[in-house]
Parts: structure tokens; sequence; C-alpha cells
């Protein structure tokens, strides 16, 4: 979803500024599985996405009166969302915050090259989207390292701009691409590791 | 991979985001396509690909804020009175 979807208008803001509760109920109706989602796909546990949920309507609450209007609504709550993401994946691994995990630096280019080369385009929608099989996609995306999953989610989950990526983040445009392509190349190859028996399964079958 | 078009298999690869997200120029996705249709492991690359992101954004789309999630965060807010939609 576009965060120019997620639009609020100026009357509700202004209100919400000024304490009115039933604006701000409004609000987090309309940005709450925005916020309850990219948790949960960054953390892979709907307690944590819980707690994650409200931390930041709790933080959005507190500071909603310092918010400019001229700045992105939704970018803000993303931003505040997936810093309390990663502020609980960092404690639960007991790291202190890696910044130089978060820094523009030059992406090295290792490892873009695919391995697997099975088409799995054939297999039909209502196989790969199975119960048994949706399992796939939540281990694909766990494995990816967490600076990619991020923007993964963001561009490719939220369908946010990769400007607007940026600005949640606070990285670079390009430092957004680089690390898209490599999220995506490493999860179309995990994939297709996993889809290759069922592949050939189905040319068995044939 | 072959090996003669081993330098095309490398530039497609470094711009295959722009190439799906349509972000390229004319000129760059005719030489994109025109090596698409020789080289059929990059055209997999391509396919699955688009396909990849394509389950994730359609399985995204279906999460939704479970009811009960949904009260306790009202009640944390202090917005209790307003928990009926």
């Amino acid at each position: 979803m576009s965060p120019e979807k997620l639009h609020i208008d100026p009357e509700t803001l202004t209100a919400m500024q000024a304490g009115d509760r039933a604006a701000f109920a409004r609000f987090v109706d309309a940005y709450s599985n925005y916020v309850y989602r990219v948790a949960l796909k960054i953390l892979s546990n709907p307690q944590d996405a819980e707690e994650v949920l409200q931390n930041t309507f709790l933080k959005v609450l507190e500071n909603i009166h310092r918010f400019e209007s001229r700045a992105s609504l939704s970018t803000w709550v993303y931003r505040i969302a997936v810093n309390e993401a990663l502020m609980l994946l960092r404690q639960q691994k007991r790291q202190p915050l890696a910044e130089a995990d978060w820094s523009d630096e030059p992406e090295e280019d290792e490892d873009l090259k695919p391995q697997y080369f099975v088409d799995w385009c054939c297999l039909p929608e209502e196989k790969l989207l199975s119960a048994e099989l949706r399992g796939y996609l939540d281990e694909a995306i766990r494995q990816l390292p967490e600076k990619l999953r991020v923007v993964f989610i963001l561009r490719d989950m939220e369908r946010l701009s990769v400007r607007e990526t940026s600005q949640v983040l606070g990285i670079s445009e390009s430092a957004v691409k680089t690390r898209l392509l490599r999220a995506r190349l490493k999860l179309r190859d995990i994939l297709s590791a996993y889809y290759q028996p069922l592949v050939a399964e189905g040319a068995r079958n044939e | 991979m072959n090996e003669q078009n081993k330098a095309s298999c490398d530039v497609i690869l470094r711009s295959l985001s722009d190439y799906v997200d349509k972000t390229l120029s004319a000129e760059l996705c005719q030489m994109i396509e025109s090596h698409l249709a020789e080289c059929p492991d990059c055209q997999v690359v391509v396919d699955t690909l688009q396909r990849t992101v394509y389950l994730y954004h359609r399985t995204a789309a279906e999460i939704t804020v479970p009811d009960d999630v949904r009260q306790r965060l009202f009640r944390r807010l202090d917005l209790s009175d307003f928990l009926k939609k």
C-alpha cells in the first residue's frame, strides 16, 4: 500500500494535535494494519508485533503535537514503527545498536549471481499460497539479513517508493536500490530451492 | 548462462530491479529484452523474481490487526470509548 493511500485529512491531523481522542482513534484504525504488518514481518512473532504496535502509537500520541504538516505523516509513522521493531530485535539478540549495519557504505558485489534456474512460475497460485507452502515464504524472508529484509518489506510488501523507503530508513536512494536488488535475488534463490522438488514432481506426473 | 552471453547476463542482473519496476529507459529495456529472448536462464530469473515480489505483496495485503489485538491497543491508548468501529 502506497502511503498516498494513507492520507489523513488536515482537519483530522489538526484535531489530533489539539488532543481530540475521537480523531486519534480514527487515525489508529487507519494506520494500525500497516504498523502491525511491518512489525510482524520484521520480527516474525505476533506478540512482538503487538508490542511494537502499542509502542508506536504511544510514541505518536506523545509526539504528534510536534509533527509538522509539511512532512509526510505515513513516512513518520513507518519510521517510528521500523525503529521500534529494530530496537526490539536488537534487545532480543542482545546486540548494541549496529550502526555500521545501517550506514550507507557501498554494498559489496558478492553473491548476486543466481544459483537456481528452475522455472517455478508454472506452479499454480493456489498451491504456492496453500497453508503448507506459505511457510516457505516466511522462512525465506527470515533468512534475509536485517538490512535487506527491512528494505524489501517497505518497498515490495508495503509498496513504498524508493524515495519514501530512503526517508523512512534514513539511507540514500541508491542504498535502497542496491539492498532491494540483493533482497529480491536472495529471496528468489531461496524460494527456487524450495520449489525445485515441486516442479520436478509436476514434470514426473505429466 | 552460456559464455558468449556472460557479460550481458551480468548487466541484466544489475538492472533487474529497475527492469521489473519499469524504471529503465526504453533503450535499455529493449537491450534487455533482446538478451532475454536468447537467454532462457535470465528469462527464468526475471519471471521468478517478478513472481516472488508478487507473492510477498499478495500475502502481506491479507494481514490485518486481529480483533483482540485491536482491543488491547485501544485500551493501552486509553481509547476504549472508541472501540466500536
